[in-house]
């Protein structure tokens, strides 16, 4: 006899909450507390030393803030997760874990912009150094593996260009390095991507996207896939040695497939700080329930849009791997093959003023800086969140002059295509 | 029994009717995973008996800790192995010879011994490889979710009521939730390595 296991859509509504033990609450309670008290001394003891399970203090666990990180593992595949004020924080809290000051990690140079900062300025300090590689070209990661390198980091689908990485072959090149294999999937979502199934060692979120689903709430998401050895080759002190912290305990050897989550929580999380409130996890969990239904309504939506776009006659291009003819769709039928996300530019023929006259003439769509909203946005990078650049760094980035970025909501398609359609007339 | 993967109903079967669990292997060294998994059990309220040759005469957390198990005085439920693979068998060799026969023979997390567990189960003893009954118990009474462990368990029912502060019951009505093959295919790709090499 064999468990049965449920589908996608029943975990989306139920891994990791249950009515609640004391009150009967189906809801997940929202726990805004700070602390917990301890039965006893030794009830404290056994928490503090790792021994029990159980909450001490909120920026190391909360209850409701556990029921979104065992939903989040338990969508993607994973053994455990750990959830974070923002996705730039489980970002460093990942890092924090796997890197000493004067290693390396090699991070696809198509990322979403925040991401390129953050390695090249914050974690410079740090002494953790970036070395690119191009998804263009899947041999350039090979290349940039040193004795020095402890990771590799990629999108599944890269914000914003529409790019969809090789994710099986990266992991290769990984394994053979015998370093973890990280994947920001925000952009995907595990409805559309599950990239542990691709050979993804650690996954990260930002839950402030499609996962929250209606842009109130920043949050981010570590989820641990429990396929690393830890121990291998010891090039993870904080995973493999004695720790001080606790007493000379090994995190690897105590938590086996967990111990990396582990680590993250009660190293990185304790240490560093950054925790998610419970408030906005209460928040993403009711956005994830949902799931499922928006990111269909999502994908047909921004299908739809899209070749409308493709057809126009201002529109010089369209980078949406969705489209048949796309350099991406046969990646994207590959690992997203229920839909290529919700995220796409386009170039305008008529550049830079092109682009601020159509973010100025809509009136459905919201002219702001996020994505993975019911709403459907728009953005103009060239005079807003890359408005520092040279015009050949703009370029470079994906964000020249012409280019303009939407994030379809979950409204009528209609209603959407008819906004786009009147910001565009002359 | 296939020890590749256990129902959920078959683990909380065990750790629901065993009370008295002989624990070979276990440390006094409060930061060895023995111990982490004996403090909790006896937390829990299993009668916890350490079996550590090397330590006979000694003391954990106030039990006696007995040379080899058919030393103990009292009728042994379940044997709870944290020794390597290649120990396993005369452990249970020992096992299959205590009167009254324990009903079950538990080999920790990484270690597997299929001679071992075949013997156990001509013996009339249920097995278990490759677990660990303290996070089994934090899984199946969900307490584990506390560090954001995915459960793979769901319900719609309201755990039985579970005495103490961030305390939650082995008696709860769930069905298995979210799998993680890709961590027990990894599992299964080291054990594979580690026999070979
Ligand atoms: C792909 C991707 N990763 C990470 C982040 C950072 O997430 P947060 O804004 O929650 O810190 C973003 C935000 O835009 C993103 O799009």
């Amino acid at each position: 006899m064999t468990d049965r296991i449920p589908g996608f859509a029943t975990l989306a509504v139920h891994a990791g909450a249950q009515p609640d033990p004391t009150t009967g609450a189906r809801a997940t309670p929202i726990y805004q507390t700070t602390s917990y008290v301890f039965e006893s001394v030794d009830h404290a003891a056994s928490l503090f030393g790792l021994q029990t399970f159980g909450n001490i203090y909120t920026r190391i666990g909360n209850p409701t803030t556990a029921v979104l990180e065992e939903r989040v593992a338990a969508l993607e595949g994973g053994t455990a997760g750990l959830a974070t004020a923002s996705g730039h924080a489980a970002q460093v809290l990942v890092f924090h874990c796997l890197l000493q000051p004067g290693d390396e990690f090699v991070a696809s140079k198509k990322l979403y912009g925040g991401s390129i900062n953050q390695f090249t300025h914050a974690f410079k300090n740090f002494n953790w150094n970036v070395v690119w590689a191009d998804p263009d070209d899947i041999s350039s990661f090979e290349r940039a593996i040193s004795p020095k390198t402890k990771a590799i980091f990629t999108e599944s689908i890269a914000n914003p260009g529409g790019v969809i990485t090789d994710m099986a072959t990266v992991a290769q090149i990984a394994k053979r390095a015998g370093v973890p294999y990280i994947v920001d999937n925000t952009l995907a979502s595990p409805y559309l991507c599950k990239p542990i199934e691709h050979g993804a060692d650690i996954v990260v979120h930002s839950l402030t996207k499609f996962l929250g689903g209606h842009g109130n709430s920043i949050g981010g998401a570590i989820v641990d896939a429990g396929t690393f050895n830890w121990s291998r080759d010891r090039r993870y002190p904080m995973l493999c040695d004695p720790r001080p912290e606790y007493h000379g305990i090994v995190l690897h050897e105590t938590f086996g497939n967990f111990a990396f989550a582990i680590a993250c929580r009660v190293l990185a999380l304790r240490d560093i700080g950054a925790p998610l409130s419970p408030f906005n996890a209460f928040l993403i969990l009711t956005g994830i329930e949902t799931l499922p239904l928006r990111m269909r309504k999502h994908c047909d939506n921004t299908l739809a849009v899209a070749q409308w776009v493709a057809a126009h006659p201002k529109v010089a291009w369209v980078s949406y791997p969705g489209l048949p003819g796309d350099r991406f769709h046969n990646l994207a039928k590959k690992y997203c093959p229920n839909g290529a996300g919700a995220v796409f530019t386009f170039g305008l023929k008529g550049g830079y003023d092109a682009g601020v006259k159509l973010v100025s003439n809509v009136k459905l769509f919201s002219h702001l800086a996020n994505i993975g909203d019911t709403r459907s946005l728009i953005i103009h990078p060239a005079s807003t969140t890359h408005r520092q650049l040279t015009d050949a760094q703009k370029a470079q980035a994906g964000a020249g002059p012409d280019v303009v970025r939407l994030s379809i909501g979950i409204e009528d398609v209609e209603d959407i295509i008819a906004d786009l359609d009147q910001g565009l007339a002359d | 029994m296939n020890h590749d993967s256990y129902p959920d109903s078959y683990i909380r079967g065990i750790l629901n009717t065993v009370k008295t669990i002989a624990m070979v292997g276990a440390s006094e060294k409060e930061n060895r995973p023995s111990y982490f998994a004996f403090k909790y059990l006896l937390e829990r309220g299993y009668t916890m008996i350490p079996v550590n040759p090397l330590r006979a005469g000694e003391q954990i957390l106030g039990r006696h800790i007995y040379a080899r198990l058919s030393d103990v005085p009292v009728p042994i439920d379940m044997v709870d192995i944290f020794r390597s693979s290649r120990h396993a068998l005369p452990i249970v060799q020992e096992a299959l010879t205590l009167n009254p026969r324990p009903q079950v023979i538990w080999m920790q997390l990484s270690i597997r011994n299929d001679e071992a567990a075949a013997l156990a189960e001509a013996g009339g003893m249920k097995v278990v490889m490759n677990r660990c009954p303290k996070i089994e118990y934090g899984r199946l009474s969900s307490e584990i979710a506390w560090m954001g462990v995915n459960t793979r368990t769901i319900s719609a029912r309201k755990a039985a009521a579970s005495g103490g502060i961030q305390r939650l019951s082995l008696n709860r009505a769930s069905v298995p939730g979210g799998a993680t093959e890709a961590a027990a295919a990894a599992e299964r790709m080291e054990r594979e390595r580690g026999s070979a090499g």
